[in-house]
């Protein structure tokens, strides 16, 4: 089983870093995985987005066209890649960030306030998380226990506070 | 052995400083600087050099100097900036030093844009400077042949003393993967050429590439083709897939490889006999493998991030006897899958 | 029978390809014989240029590296960050140290890196036949500046031992010549105290010798020595220009 994730919103609002913790999960379960991100200019404020991949087999192209998961945290990646999720797929958006909706009825679109929710939770700057405790609620690509392994091995030991500070979040987001 | 996460620039840089790259010289350009700044922390810890040059030029001249005591050295780059590194490159070769030396190659020409690109074929493997030379040319296709093939290029440079060069590209050096390092021997060939100081009980020590003579010169480039004869003969790699009843073999190296695998397995789902050719080994060609792949072929299509390079080594190797066509996209742009299942139908796949 | 005179070790026996009357083989011996005095000779690497020294790797006894034109300083980098216990000098003309290599040669210096530079300023490209030089004076007839170098056309000569007495990484700048015994010595104890720089972890040393082309000046050598003189330490006076031992004890540091 293949599965092709896009992330996408600006830079700073932890895209890679949310990114990185899927990979990280699928590292854990012993997956196939690859994670890649646009670089350049995009990375000092503008857009952001990653690709990344989690699968039984080895991964042929890692750059994800047609994904069957989207998270998405501002309007102009929504419009972006909204299209492009495959028949099917599931798709997460940070409604607080994104003032509009789908009309595709081929997908599943989850709206979720996550940056309202980080400010309601005194966790700004961790709606990324927030929108990820959803992502893992409704897809179960990763069980929670995977997770925390992931945020132990992609948080450093010296930041280790953070780990439970993330798993709150993703429960959080696993409430909504 | 444990799996970690990985970029593949990072990987790469890991991977030297265990195969005991000691010093490390370099100029910022994206999409490789993670390479530097991953080497600028560890570098020192493991009793090495890093040192941030003035520019390319001077960066390729310091890997000369450093290379020529002996020490396990790398520089590496994007496209134009192994342009610029071109002079030394030639010196080297030409002073039959072993280094490594990266590209992450962009999109060109000129300043060109700084995503993936694997237009720097002709200049890695045809014509990196002036003069008759080769480098070894490696093309890994994952972060993991990344960590692989800088190790095993330190190895062949001190060998065969030459300079050797991993063709990556910014989706190799950006992407994350899970990596496993292998244990690596510490133990490196003696160098009683190099400039380590006479200790004064033997005769000094000359590097050089200049030779007056036009007898002398034309025998130390003979010498040196000789010795690309045997690594022609040995030292070619590549990764054969599906080729043995294939009828349309694909020819990929690189990232592209990876999106041409994918083409090609959706192939074959449609009964399309598709194989893929990647070498891995891009000087010296593998001439002899790929012959081997295309025993049953009776197209061959070449897909690369360039407007048409490694095709030219593909119809020689195969002297022409099968019709080569080419599919690419420039810029930075990364071929579809769906691209190239197309060019796969287009060549008489589709029923 | 004493020996009153003799060939410094790290000298090579061999005929050196240098023009007559040109002094590119005292600046050599000088060299040599601080080697010699000092006893690095196993221990030291030294890096030719491109230009009239391109082979002087024949005629310095310790290993010996041929870089490529002006970038002897970062070649001499790359050794010194390999094996910072060797003794390692460059040895360059105007064209490769001030002209192709300016970028090599100031970021060494302001990195402080702890290598001996000699550099030979004689005005003149003389390997390719007298062309002008970074340092080739104003009014002075080249085969680049047939009519004599006009500043409003080619620009003026540059002064590097000034120049680089500005950066912080430079533990030594001095200008000496080579046109009579006294400034011999003279030359001899500058090249004595780069070298006792580097042995000491000091900085980067640079020793500027105003040299003669007679060849390429289509002067005798004696007329050469005059002009040496008259013409060139006017323009590129004598001295020390920075030493770190001296005077103004702590600079920027």
């Amino acid at each position: 089983m293949l599965n092709e994730i896009i992330l996408a919103g600006f830079g700073g609002q932890g895209i890679l870093f949310a990114g990185k913790i899927l990979a990280y999960g699928g590292l854990m379960d012993n997956k196939e995985i690859s994670w890649l991100p646009s670089y350049g200019p995009e990375m000092r404020g503008g857009t952001a987005n990653c690709s990344v991949c989690i699968s039984d087999d080895p991964i042929g192209s890692p750059l994800v066209l047609e994904p069957n998961y989207l998270i998405v945290m501002n309007t102009p990646s929504f419009d972006k890649f909204i299209g492009s999720v495959q028949p099917g797929g599931k798709v997460f958006v940070d409604s607080t960030m994104v003032d509009r909706t789908t009309d595709r009825d081929d997908i599943e679109c989850f709206y979720v306030p996550a940056s309202q929710l980080a400010e309601d939770n005194d966790m700004t700057g961790m709606a990324n998380i927030i929108l990820l405790g959803k992502f893992i609620k409704e897809t179960s690509i990763i069980s929670l226990d995977t997770l925390q392994k992931a945020f132990e091995k992609a948080i450093p030991p010296k930041k280790a506070p953070l780990i439970d500070v993330n798993m709150n979040a993703i429960n959080i987001g696993g409430q909504v | 052995m444990e799996r970690n996460l990985m970029k593949g620039n990072e990987a790469l840089a890991e991977a030297a400083l265990r195969a005991g790259c000691k010093c490390f010289f370099g100029y910022p350009i994206t999409p490789q600087t993670e390479i530097s700044a991953y080497l600028a922390k560890k570098m020192q810890a493991n009793g090495g050099v890093f040192l941030q040059a003035e520019s390319e030029i001077a960066a390729i001249n310091m890997v000369l100097g450093a290379a020529a005591t002996g020490t396990r050295c790398m520089t590496s780059s994007s496209s134009p900036g192994i342009s610029l590194k071109s002079e030394g490159i030639s010196y080297i070769a030409a002073s039959d030093l072993p280094c490594v030396i990266i590209n992450v190659e962009r999109g060109g020409p000129g300043l060109g844009g700084i995503q993936p690109s694997q237009s720097d074929y002709w200049q890695a493997t045809k014509a990196l400077g002036h003069g008759d030379f080769q480098l070894l040319v490696f093309a890994p296709a994952s972060v993991q042949e990344m960590v692989d093939m800088v190790v095993k290029a330190f190895d062949k440079a001190d060998e065969y003393r030459m300079p050797a060069m991993i063709l990556a590209d910014g989706l190799l050096g950006q992407m994350m993967e899970p990596v496993t390092f292998p244990e690596i021997s510490s133990e490196q060939m003696p160098k009683p050429w190099a400039c380590d100081g006479t200790k004064m009980n033997r005769e000094h020590n000359i590097i050089n590439s200049l030779y007056l003579q036009p007898e002398t010169l034309e025998n130390s480039n003979i010498s040196r083709y000789e010795r690309y004869k045997k690594i022609k003969d040995t030292e070619t790699d590549a990764e054969i897939y599906l080729c043995d009843d294939a009828e349309i073999v694909v020819t990929a190296f690189g990232a592209t490889a990876r999106v041409a695998k994918s083409a090609v397995n959706t192939a074959r789902e449609q009964g399309i006999k598709a194989g893929l050719f990647r070498p891995k080994t891009l000087w010296p060609f593998p001439v002899k493998e790929i012959n081997e792949s295309c025993k049953s072929a009776k197209k061959v299509l070449s897909v690369e991030m360039s407007m048409g390079q490694m095709i030219d080594d593909v119809k020689l190797a195969l002297e022409c006897r099968l019709p080569v066509s080419f599919f690419g996209r420039v810029g930075g742009v990364i071929p579809k899958p769906s691209e190239v299942l197309e060019e796969i139908k287009k060549l008489g796949g589709a029923d | 029978m004493a020996v009153v005179f003799e060939k410094p070790h790290a000298l090579c026996d061999v005929n050196m390809h240098y023009c007559p009357g040109c002094t590119h083989g005292i600046i050599h011996r000088l060299v040599c014989e601080v080697i010699d005095e000092m006893g690095i000779e196993g221990n030291t690497v030294g890096i030719c240029p491109v230009g009239c020294s391109v082979m002087a790797y024949d005629y310095f006894n310790c290993d010996m590296i041929e870089a490529a034109h002006g970038r002897a300083p970062a070649t001499a980098t790359g050794v010194k960050r390999a094996r910072p216990d060797l003794m390692v000098f460059t040895y360059q003309g105007d064209g490769d140290l001030a002209a192709i290599g300016t970028a090599e040669t100031v970021h060494a210096a302001t990195r402080g890196e702890n290598i001996v530079v000699i550099f030979v300023n004689n005005t003149t490209y003389g390997m390719t036949g007298g062309q002008m030089a970074p340092t080739t004076l104003p009014g002075q007839v080249t085969q680049t500046t047939p009519f004599g170098r006009d500043p409003q056309v080619q620009g003026y000569p540059i002064r590097v031992c000034e120049m680089l007495s500005t950066l912080s990484g430079t533990a030594l700048a001095q200008r000496v010549a080579v046109d009579s015994v006294p400034h011999i010595n003279e030359a001899k104890k500058a090249i004595r105290k780069a070298f006792e720089n580097e042995r000491d972890k000091k900085g980067f040393s640079i020793v500027e010798v105003l040299s003669t082309c007679p060849t390429n000046w289509g002067l005798s050598p004696v007329e050469a020595l005059d002009r040496l003189r008259n013409e060139m330490i006017p323009y590129y006076p004598l001295g020390v220009f920075k030493d770190c031992d001296a005077k103004n004890p702590k600079e920027e540091k």
